[in-house]
C-alpha cells in the first residue's frame, strides 16, 4: 500500500502523459471526426500498456544510468516534480515534453546528491532530442510522397480513400500508441525501477517481472490520462501548429509512432549492430518534439507558409523551459524532503548524513575499510552497499528505524497537503470550465438576440419602405387624379365660355334656349363634380391622420381650412386649388392668407413646408 | 467500420447513378428542343414526361446521397463542398426540365430561317455541359485529372454565348417580318438555352477549386 502512495507521483505523470501526448497520436482523427473518441480511447489505452509492458526495458535502462534514483522516497519527489512541471506548463497551453521533464529532474537529484552526471547518456539523450525530430521531419516527407503516389496510382474513389483513411488512421494511431508505451514509459515508471522490488509474477508461460509489474501499471495510469482528459487537448491543441488534413495525420502520426519504435527496440538495436553498424540508443524521446518535427517535414515539402512559427517558438521556449524547471524543482522538493521529512533521497548526501552515527558507534574499529570503501562506491549501488554495512542488530536500535515511522506519517501528510492542492486546483478548474461554458451559452444568447433584433431591424426597415413606397403612389395617384379634374374643369370652363361665345351670334330662339340649356348643364357639372367628391373622399381618407393631428393642433380650424391644407400638402398651386374647388385662385390665396394667419405660420416660411412637417 | 464500408459502396454507386440520370436529362433535353423545332410533337410530348421523371429521380437521389453523408459523417472535412458540388449537378436538370417546359407552355413561334441557329444553339450548350460530367466523375477518383478535363466546357459555354448573340442580332435586326413580341420571345428562348451552358461553367469552377483544394 505505501508502494501504491509513493508511486503516486509516477502515475500522475502518467495519467499527464495520456492526457497530452493522446492528442499527437489521434488528435486530428477526432479533431476532424474521422474516428470517434471513444474508439480511439480503447485502441490507445490497450496499445500503450502493451507497448509499456512489452518493449519498455530498453528506454528506462539508458535513464537509469543518467541517475539511478535509489529510494522511494527520492523517486516519489522526482516524479513528482516532473508531473508538476508538465501540469504547470500544460495549464500555460505550452507543449511539454515528458522526456524533459524527468531527465531534468533526474538531473536535479544528481545535483542534489552530489552524484555525478552521467555526461555521455546525456549527451547521447540531448542527440537523440536533436535527432528525434529531424528524423520525424525525414520519415514524414518520405512517407507522404509515398502516401501520394500511391493514391494517384491506385486511383481510388475518394469515398473510398476516406474509409482506408479511417483504417489507417487507427492502425498507425494503434502503433502510434504502442510505441508511446514503449519508449514513454520509462519517464513514467524508469524512477522507480531501482527502488522498488516487486515479486515476479509467473503466469506459466508468461512471467511479469517486477520492472514490467511497474510498467504494467504506468501504462494504466496513462490509460486513464488519455480516457479522462486527451479529449480536451484534442480539441484545443489539435490543429495549432499546422492544420492537417487526415492524410497528413497518418503520415505525421506513423512517422512519430516510427521513431518512438526505432528508439525503444532493443530488437532493431541488435539487428543493426549484427550487420556492423553502431547500436541505436534507446532513449526516451518526446512525442511532441517528434511530431512538431514530422509537421514541420510536411510542411516545408508542401511550402512552410501554412506553418505558424510563433506557435513554433512557444513550443521551443517550452523544450529549454522544461527541463531547466524540472530540475529546479527537483533540487528544491528533495531539499524539503529530504530536511524537512528527513527522508532517504539516496547518492553520497544521505549516505554522509546517514551512515555518521553508524561509523561512530559500531563500525569505529572498521573506520579504514570503510573509507576505503566509500571511496569505490559506485553511484548505482550505494544503497546496497549501505544495506551491507547496517547489520540487523544496527538497524534494530538504530534512530534512522524510529524516525522512519514518522517519516511516513510526515510523507502520508505531504501527500495529503498534495492531494488538498490538487483537489482546490481542479475544482477551481472546474468552476473555471463551468464560468467558460457560462459565458459561451451567454455569447450564444446574446447574439441569437442581436442576430434577432438585427432581423427585426430589417423587417421594420422594410416594411416602413414598403409604406413611404405606397405613400407616394397614393400621393402620386391623387395629385394625377386632381390634375384630371384640373384639365377637367379647364375644358369645361372653356366650353361654357364658347358656348356663351356661340349663343351671343345667334338670333334664332330655339338654338339659343337649347344652347341656354347647354350651358346650365356645364355650370352643374362644374359645381357638382362627382370626381371632385371623389377626390374629396380620398383626400380625406389618405389624409385622416394628418386632418386629426391639424384638427388636434388647432381646434378653430374649419372643414373647408382643412380641404385646403390636404391640397397644399400635394404641392398644388393657387390655380390648380382653384379650379378643384371651383373657386377663384383670388378666393385661394386668401384662404391661403387665413390659413396663415390661423396656423401662426412665420411669414418667411413656406406654407407648404409648414403643413408638410405637421 | 464494415457497415460504413457497407454504406459507402451504397453512397459510390448512388452518385454514378445520380450523374447518369442527370447526364440523361440533359441529353433528352437536347432532343426535347430539336423535336419540338422540328415540329415531332409527339416525341417531344414523350420527351417532356422523360425529363420530368428524371428530374424527380435525381432529386431523390440527392436527398438521400445527402442523407449518407451527414448520416455516417463521411469525408467530413469536405462534405458541405461535396453536396454544393452536388447541387449544382441538380441545377442543371432542374434548368433543362424547366425550360423544355417552357418550350411546351409558351409555344414559341421560330421561323424557319433561325430553326438552325437554334439547334446550333442547343448543340452547342448541351456540349458544354456533357463535358462536365466526365470531369464530375473524374473528381472522385482523379482531382488531379479535373482541370484539364473542363477545357471544353469553358471553350463550348463560349460557343454556345456567341450563337446566342448572333441569334438576338438576326432577331432584331434582319427579322422585320416579325413583331416585336415575337422577337423578345425568342430571345428569352435562346437566353434558357444559354443558361444551361452557364450552369455547366459554373459547376466546372466549383469542381476545380474543391478538386484543387482536396488535392492539396
Amino acid at each position: 500500500m505505501i508502494i501504491l502512495v509513493f508511486l503516486s507521483s509516477g502515475l500522475f505523470l502518467g495519467w499527464s502523459l495520456g492526457a497530452n501526448d493522446a492528442a499527437n497520436i489521434f488528435g486530428t482523427a477526432v479533431g476532424t471526426r474521422m474516428l470517434r473518441f471513444k474508439t480511439t480511447a480503447i485502441v490507445a489505452s490497450i496499445f500503450v500498456i502493451l507497448g509499456a509492458v512489452i518493449q519498455g526495458a530498453g528506454a528506462n535502462h539508458t535513464l537509469g544510468k543518467l541517475g539511478s534514483v535509489s529510494t522511494l522516497a527520492a523517486a516519489f519527489t522526482v516524479a513528482l516534480s516532473a508531473a508538476l512541471t508538465i501540469y504547470w506548463m500544460t495549464r500555460l497551453k505550452i507543449p511539454v515534453s515528458t522526456s524533459q521533464a524527468i531527465v531534468g529532474a533526474i538531473i536535479g537529484w544528481n545535483f542534489y546528491t552530489d552524484s555525478p552526471n552521467d555526461i555521455s547518456t546525456l549527451s547521447k539523450i540531448v542527440t537523440t532530442w536533436v535527432a528525434g525530430p529531424i528524423l520525424g521531419g525525414i520519415f514524414a516527407v518520405l512517407l507522404f510522397i509515398l502516401i501520394r503516389k500511391l493514391t494517384k496510382k491506385t486511383k481510388t474513389h475518394i469515398l473510398y480513400l476516406d474509409i482506408y483513411i479511417r483504417y489507417g488512421l487507427l492502425l498507425v494511431g494503434a502503433f502510434g500508441a504502442y510505441s508511446l508505451g514503449a519508449n514513454n514509459i520509462a519517464n513514467v515508471m524508469g524512477v522507480f525501477t531501482s527502488s522498488v522490488n516487486l515479486p515476479i509474477l509467473d503466469f506459466g508461460i508468461i512471467q511479469f517481472s517486477s520492472t514490467q509489474q511497474l510498467f504494467f501499471i504506468g501504462g494504466v495510469a496513462i490509460a486513464i490520462g488519455i480516457i479522462t482528459y486527451s479529449k480536451h487537448v484534442m480539441e484545443t491543441v489539435g490543429n495549432s501548429l499546422m492544420p492537417l488534413t487526415p492524410e497528413a495525420a497518418i503520415v505525421v502520426v506513423l512517422s512519430q509512432a516510427l521513431v518512438l519504435f526505432i528508439f525503444s527496440s532493443q530488437g532493431l538495436s541488435n539487428a543493426v549492430q549484427s550487420i556492423g553498424l553502431p547500436p541505436i540508443p534507446l532513449v526516451p524521446v518526446s512525442s511532441s518534439q517528434v511530431v512538431i518535427g514530422s509537421i514541420i517535414g510536411v510542411g516545408i515539402y508542401k511550402g512552410s507558409k501554412e506553418i505558424k512559427f510563433n506557435i513554433l517558438g512557444k513550443i521551443s521556449l517550452g523544450w529549454i523551459a522544461t527541463p531547466l524547471i524540472a530540475g529546479m524543482v527537483s533540487f528544491l522538493l528533495l531539499f524539503f524532503v529530504n530536511n524537512v521529512f528527513k527522508q532517504d533521497v539516496g547518492g553520497d548526501r544521505q549516505l554522509i548524513t546517514n551512515l555518521k552515527p553508524i561509523f561512530n558507534t559500531q563500525l569505529i574499529n572498521e573506520k579504514s575499510i570503510t573509507n576505503d570503501s566509500l571511496v569505490h562506491l559506485k553511484n548505482e549501488n550505494i544503497s546496497e552497499q549501505k544495506t551491507k554495512y547496517i547489520s540487523p542488530e544496527v538497524t534494530k536500535n538504530n534512530p534512522i528505524t524510529t524516525n522512519s515511522n514518522y517519516s511516513i506519517i510526515a510523507i502520508s501528510l505531504l501527500i495529503i497537503i498534495l492531494l488538498i492542492i490538487l483537489y482546490y486546483v481542479f475544482k477551481y478548474k472546474k468552476a473555471f470550465l463551468r464560468m467558460e461554458s457560462r459565458q459561451k451559452v451567454l455569447d450564444e444568447q446574446y447574439k441569437t438576440k442581436i442576430k434577432k433584433l438585427e432581423k427585426n431591424l430589417e423587417d421594420k426597415i422594410l416594411i416602413q419602405n414598403e409604406l413611404d413606397r405606397e405613400l407616394k403612389f397614393r400621393q402620386g395617384e391623387m395629385t394625377t387624379m386632381a390634375m384630371n379634374i384640373i384639365r377637367k374643369n379647364e375644358f369645361l370652363s372653356d366650353l361654357k365660355n364658347e358656348v356663351i361665345h356661340i349663343k351671343s351670334g345667334i338670333k334664332e330662339q330655339e338654338s339659343r334656349l337649347a344652347l341656354n340649356k347647354l350651358s346650365l348643364m356645364i355650370i352643374q357639372d362644374l359645381s357638382l363634380d362627382r370626381d371632385r367628391e371623389k377626390f374629396q373622399m380620398n383626400i380625406n381618407k389618405e389624409n385622416r391622420n394628418f386632418l386629426h393631428q391639424l384638427s388636434e393642433t388647432f381646434p378653430t380650424i374649419t372643414d373647408n381650412e382643412k380641404r385646403l391644407a390636404s391640397l397644399i400638402r400635394l404641392n398644388l398651386s393657387s390655380k390648380e386649388i382653384a379650379s378643384i374647388l371651383n373657386i377663384s385662385p383670388k378666393s385661394v390665396e386668401m384662404n391661403r392668407y387665413r390659413l396663415r394667419k390661423k396656423l401662426k405660420v412665420h411669414p418667411k416660411t413656406n406654407l407648404h413646408d409648414f403643413i408638410k412637417e405637421l | 467500420m464494415s457497415l460504413l464500408y457497407k454504406n459507402v459502396k451504397q453512397l459510390v454507386f448512388d452518385i454514378d447513378n445520380y450523374i447518369d440520370t442527370v447526364e440523361h436529362g440533359v441529353l433528352v433535353f437536347k432532343e426535347g428542343v430539336i423535336n419540338y423545332l422540328n415540329s415531332e410533337q409527339a416525341s417531344f410530348n414523350e420527351k417532356i414526361e422523360q425529363i420530368i421523371k428524371l428530374e424527380e429521380s435525381a432529386d431523390k437521389m440527392q436527398r438521400k446521397i445527402d442523407d449518407h453523408f451527414y448520416r455516417y459523417s463521411i469525408l467530413p472535412q469536405n462534405a458541405s463542398e461535396i453536396e454544393l458540388m452536388l447541387d449544382r449537378i441538380d441545377e442543371i436538370i432542374d434548368i433543362s426540365k424547366d425550360n423544355l417546359l417552357q418550350f411546351d407552355i409558351e409555344l414559341p413561334y421560330v421561323p424557319k430561317e433561325i430553326k438552325n441557329d437554334f439547334i446550333r444553339l442547343v448543340e452547342a450548350s448541351v456540349e458544354s455541359t456533357l463535358n462536365v460530367f466526365p470531369a464530375a466523375r473524374a473528381f472522385f477518383r482523379e482531382p488531379l485529372k479535373v482541370k484539364e478535363m473542363l477545357a471544353k466546357v469553358y471553350f463550348y459555354e463560349k460557343e454556345a454565348d456567341k450563337i446566342s448573340r448572333n441569334i438576338k442580332r438576326r432577331l432584331f435586326h434582319d427579322m422585320n417580318n416579325l413583331d416585336l413580341s415575337q422577337k423578345m420571345h425568342l430571345r428569352y428562348f435562346a437566353l434558357h438555352i444559354e443558361t444551361l451552358s452557364d450552369k455547366a461553367e459554373k459547376l466546372a469552377e466549383v469542381m476545380s477549386i474543391l478538386a484543387l483544394k482536396m488535392s492539396i
